[in-house]
């Protein structure tokens, strides 16, 4: 009994978070925030008369019945959503209720990233591209999240979130001059594809290792709140990285400092080859919330507007209140992890086909736009074509740029030019006069 | 991290009084009244300590520098009140300034942020829960963000499970994003370095493992005075720097250290004494080791010794190195962390290449065996001033 209590107890918090939704509780005075620094517990003076536990650590009840608290993996936190798989709304009162220019602005973007994935993990097969990682399937939890932010906010990524980026307007040359590391790249030519970043839109360049974002995003967000303007930070990442312990830190940070930050995970049932079932034993990733003294709350990533109003409130209240939130979509990756993967060697076709065909956020939300008379069959044939055409144009023009001058090797490693970078700087110029026929520097910016 | 061996490691940096209180109780650490003393007391051995209980007296005698006069009025320091200084110059200075990590809040475990969070606030002096990645981790959001980060590892020992953050995140961070970002606002301090009875865990030098790595600094100050300048130079510096402290010097470092701000150039070795026979190159704690060789050297062999302070590991100063060792001819590099990899062999391998036909012996290396750091053997350990000596006679006989 006390098990079922205590594990009740522990799901309470998630069901009550689930249900403050639009505009409860927690009150903004706009310029002031709760600024509770240091609002541990002061410990009351000790007292063994009292029958109450008297540890510094933990101040529950005591009990006098041996039982273990059951992890409860079959029920487990359920799944907010808004619509049902056909894009029907099931509780009007949650319907977020966009503007039609909004809600075709979600589709587009959706779509855009879609075709320009395609077309870039196309590239990658006939060699154009050294290689591409693609989104299908998570599109939902990109637009979703990225359109319950401000433009201010600030976000760091694992490598599957593209259409956060694409959602704040970064632009196809962009993309483009990335993944082909051409002269306009940004990132001046320096990482693999899919590796994007942009100071402007407030997205911190993506890196390999995984996880290694999260304690950064628990930081920034501490210097966000102590400049206090009205910002938030949001963390993405994907179940898999969840296991390092670079997220069991930035949790725990985040938490116990106070910090207005939203972490999302995108749980799509797979890192790599490895399915959620090795990944982990407890109940996901929103279960560990709690643990870590963290509101949290599980979502259906393929519902945009789930996905939007959780992300919503989250902002909100993470601002207001200065903690963290987490949030954990639950999608499908329907493409394969990267193009140096073929999931076939894993999972089903069928598997994929289900989710493809019966449980996707695009299908989801053109039938919600059709459903209002938004958007027809006509509408939908011209947008492909012309977003077809958008990409294709700007991957002409990405593919015929030059690649960064080579002289960019040795730049930024720190903020000044060194003597001894200097040097070798120096040797590789002198090498590559002598032996230019063996570099291919006719591809390369002069 | 031990608990039990850091408050052992710490013991020696504390105030006696504190532990006062618990002695009434007859239990904890206590005073001369506590059940522990009074046993001891029972032990026939006890009165007299014989040979073999006597503890083995420090292995060097910190030179302290010459007063500086072009930085202001100065006050008596020791190596930690000298870090707290700097620290109190930057959180004055900078209000975006944070200082975090184990313990900082308290006054640090070698007490070196005593009066920072009563100074400038509970939000800028703070205490982090006990995980390094996760320190290292914060500390690289709070750069990005903009913010001045000061991260304290509580010992060298303990920064590996935070190298993946520093090596792979922070130093690449400008390079890999074109320069849209980077964590050139981040400085993570560590105590370094053999305390006598560090042994594994409490006595590490890790410089090695960080030279090899492009994107970070990394210094080591010789004391008090160079500590201020130095690490107020690396919470300038537009890089992400570790800054080592040889905790052996935090109390038995006492030199007269400005009060105000100053800054010591990074990258710039510094030549303390000049010689013309033999150049030794040393950092940190080992320095007053090799001052003092630089004297038998002179006093029983008639050999002038020129005696650089490398200061910062990573970038280091090949120039001035390579000068010194083209007019003497000789060169012996010291540290105490282990031989092989360790830094004196990239001093050693430039050097050769540089100065190849200057030299008159081969370069001398007298480092910490390969064995992880003992605790009882430390005497036979370290780098001492018999090596270095021996090493310089069989450099001249060469």
């Amino acid at each position: 009994m006390a098990a079922v209590r205590s594990v009740n107890k522990m799901f309470g918090v998630c069901f009550r978070a689930a249900r403050q939704t639009a505009g409860l509780t927690g009150v903004r005075l706009p310029g002031h925030r709760a600024f509770r620094v240091g609002a541990v517990q002061r410990q009351q003076p000790f007292d063994s008369s009292l029958e109450k536990p008297q540890f510094p650590g933990a101040s529950a009840e005591f009990v006098d019945q041996l039982e273990f608290i059951q992890p409860n993996v079959i029920s487990g936190i359920p799944v907010y959503r808004v619509m049902d798989r056909q894009g029907n709304i099931i509780n009007p009162s949650q319907d977020p209720q966009l503007s039609k220019e909004t809600v075709l602005n979600f589709y587009q973007k959706m779509t855009l990233l879609n075709t320009m994935d395609r077309i870039l993990y196309e590239s990658q097969r006939q060699g154009r591209i050294s290689f591409y990682m693609t989104n299908y399937g998570e599109e939902g939890t990109h637009i979703g999240s990225a359109a319950a932010l401000d433009p201010n906010d600030l976000v760091f990524g694992q490598y599957r979130e593209a259409g956060v980026l694409m959602y704040r307007g970064f632009p196809l040359d962009l993309f483009m001059a990335q993944c082909y590391a051409n002269a306009d790249d940004l990132g001046k030519g320096r990482q693999m594809p899919v590796h994007y970043g942009s100071r402007d839109l407030n997205f911190v360049t993506i890196s390999s290792p995984l996880a290694t974002q999260i304690p950064q995003a628990a930081g920034a967000a501490y210097a966000v709140k102590r400049e206090n303007m009205n910002r938030a930070v949001i963390c993405y990442f994907g179940e898999g990285a969840a296991s390092e312990g670079d997220a069991h830190a930035g949790f725990n940070f985040s938490a116990t400092l106070e910090c207005p930050l939203i972490f999302f995970c995108r749980n799509n049932g797979y890192a790599i080859s490895t399915p959620t079932n090795e990944q982990y034993r407890g109940d996901g990733i929103a279960a560990r919330g709690p643990g870590y003294g963290m509101l949290s709350i599980r979502v259906d990533g393929n519902d945009v507007f789930a996905v939007y109003n959780a992300t919503k409130e989250a902002r909100r209240r993470a601002v207001a209140e200065n903690q963290p939130f987490l949030i954990e979509a639950m999608t499908y990756r329907i493409g394969h992890h990267s193009t140096s993967d073929d999931s076939s060697a894993y999972r089903s076709v069928d598997e994929v086909n289900y989710w493809d065909k019966q449980d996707h956020p695009i299908s989801r939300l053109r039938h919600y736009m059709m459903a209002r008379g938004w958007w027809s069959e006509d509408d939908e044939r011209s947008w492909r074509k012309q977003s077809r055409k958008t990409v294709m144009e700007a991957f002409e023009r990405a593919e015929k740029r030059l690649k960064p001058n080579p002289e960019l090797l040795f730049t930024d490693v720190y903020h000044e030019m060194t003597p001894h970078l200097d040097k070798q700087r120096e040797s590789l110029w002198r090498h590559v006069q002598q032996y230019k026929e063996h570099y291919p520097l006719d591809l390369y910016d002069k | 991290s031990a608990i039990t061996t850091v408050m052992a490691a710490a013991a020696r940096f504390f105030v006696r009084g504190a532990q006062s209180k618990l002695a009434l109780a007859g239990v904890g650490p206590g005073t001369q009244s506590s059940f522990g003393a009074a046993l001891l007391k029972l032990s026939p051995g006890c009165g007299s300590r014989t040979n073999a209980q006597r503890r083995y007296a420090a292995h060097f005698t910190f030179q302290p520098d010459p007063v500086p006069t072009q930085y202001g009025p100065t006050q008596k320091m020791n190596l930690f009140q000298s870090i707290t200084s700097a620290l109190d110059n930057t959180l004055a200075s900078d209000p975006t300034a944070v200082i975090f990590g184990e313990d900082v809040a308290f006054g640090g475990v070698f007490r070196c942020t005593v009066g920072l969070r009563d100074k400038y606030g509970k939000d800028r002096v703070f205490n982090t829960p006990l995980c390094e990645q996760g320190i290292v981790g914060f500390g690289i959001g709070v750069a990005v963000a903009g913010a001045k980060a000061i991260a304290e590892i509580q010992f060298a020992d303990y920064i590996f499970p935070a190298f993946d953050q520093i090596v792979n995140e922070a130093a690449k961070y400008r390079y890999r994003s074109g320069n849209l970002f980077d964590c050139g606002n981040l400085t993570i301090r560590a105590p370094w370095g053999c305390v006598g009875h560090g042994s594994l865990y409490h006595s590490q030098s890790p410089e090695a493992f960080f030279a090899h790595c492009p994107g970070i600094k990394v210094v080591i100050p010789r004391g008090p005075l160079q500590a201020k300048g130095l690490l107020l130079s690396c919470i300038a510096d537009q890089n992400p720097c570790i800054f080592f402290e040889p905790k052996i010097l935090y109390r038995a470092a006492v030199e007269q250290v400005p009060v105000e701000p100053y800054n010591i150039p990074l990258s710039q070795a510094e030549v303390l004494q000049e010689g013309s026979d033999v150049t030794l190159v040393a950092w940190g704690t080992q320095i007053h080791v090799m001052r003092e060789v630089a004297s038998m050297a002179q006093e029983k062999l008639g050999v002038s010794c020129e005696v650089i302070d490398l200061q910062t590991i990573l970038p280091w100063d090949i120039e001035t190195v390579c000068k010194s060792v083209v007019k003497t001819g000789r060169l012996l590099i010291s540290h105490e962390a282990p031989v092989t990899g360790g830094f004196a062999a990239e001093i050693s391998s430039t050097v050769q290449e540089e100065c190849f036909l200057n030299l008159e012996a081969p370069i001398s290396r007298v480092c910490g065996y390969d064995t992880p750091f003992p605790h009882i053997f430390e005497p036979f350990y370290i780098p001492d001033k018999w090596k270095c000596f021996d090493a310089i006679k069989r450099m001249i006989n060469y």
